[in-house]
């Protein structure tokens, strides 16, 4: 059983080895998309200019959907506005999500089955790594907005989805307890 | 789009600017984000309090869209990748 507690400033967080090793497989998994697809960045002898710019970033949309959903356009109407951009600060993007992840997955890894004290910077890096998590495999079971959280709810056991529906479903709690226990 | 009517309470600001901001950043619905976490990143990134960062959390929820910040179009940019960063979905538009 994961638990939270508040001390001042620093939520205490302690997980069940089994709940920490299942939390640090699925940031792995994260870390691993987050890195596949990305052209390596622009070397000093290649383009310095563009490496000065941080402007040798992907132009298109990743293929995937769940780094569609993590990595989205950030112009509605208008591909070229969204690719300019995508060209700036997807690479960015990536690297500040496989930062939050990493921070979360190597406490897990220093604290074993101990408790873990995160600092007020490191809360927020476990909310967006939480949150990230629960886009994939929110992606992944194709959740819908207009969805009936029941049937979701009420998956039969014997249904492919439960397991990873059960994760999901653990990863808000987690993010909801991290929130509430903050400042 | 609306502008959330919290946004003209600031006297300071320049009429013309304010009736007519060349950019919004829109966040939009979805179906993952918790509402806690909206209404926390809203506070934590733009600054707003805790009711205005609520009302426009449940403009996404309830409208589909909410136009959180405006400006010129490099500060909008820049929150719409400050919104990514969260795991937020958002775009830049003209407004």
């Amino acid at each position: 059983m994961t638990r939270f507690r508040r001390r001042r400033k620093t939520v205490v967080v302690s997980f069940a080895e089994h709940e920490a090793d299942i939390l640090a497989n699925l940031l792995r998994n994260l870390v691993e998309l987050l890195y596949d697809g990305l052209p390596p960045r622009a070397t000093e002898s290649s383009d310095p200019l563009a490496a000065l710019l941080d402007s040798d970033g992907p132009t298109s949309p990743p293929e995937d959907v769940v780094l569609q959903r993590l990595l989205p356009d950030a112009y509605k109407q208008d591909d070229m506005a969204s690719s300019e951009f995508r060209r700036f600060t997807e690479r960015g993007l990536r690297e500040g999500k496989v930062t939050d992840a990493k921070r979360v997955l190597s406490a897990l890894e220093e604290s074993g089955a101990d408790e873990i004290a995160l600092e007020p910077d490191e809360q927020l890096s476990w909310l967006r790594a939480l949150n990230d998590l629960r886009l994939a495999i929110g992606t992944r079971l194709d959740i819908k907005d207009e969805d009936d959280y029941s049937t979701w709810e009420k998956l039969p056991d014997d249904d492919p989805r439960r397991l990873t529906y059960d994760l999901y479903d653990w990863l808000g709690y987690l993010q909801s307890a991290l929130l509430h226990n903050m400042r | 789009m609306t502008t959330a009517p919290s946004e003209l309470e600031s006297a300071e600001v320049d009429e013309a600017i304010e009736l007519s901001p060349p950019w919004v950043t829109v966040v939009w619905n979805d179906p993952v984000n918790l509402m806690d976490y909206v209404t926390f990143v809203f506070q934590t990134y733009f600054g707003y309090s805790k009711q205005k960062a609520e009302k426009l959390m449940l403009q996404v929820h309830q409208e589909g869209k909410s136009a959180v910040s405006n400006g010129n179009r490099e500060a909008m940019e820049r929150d719409v990748e400050a919104m990514h960063t969260y795991g937020l979905w958002a775009t830049c538009e003209k407004s």
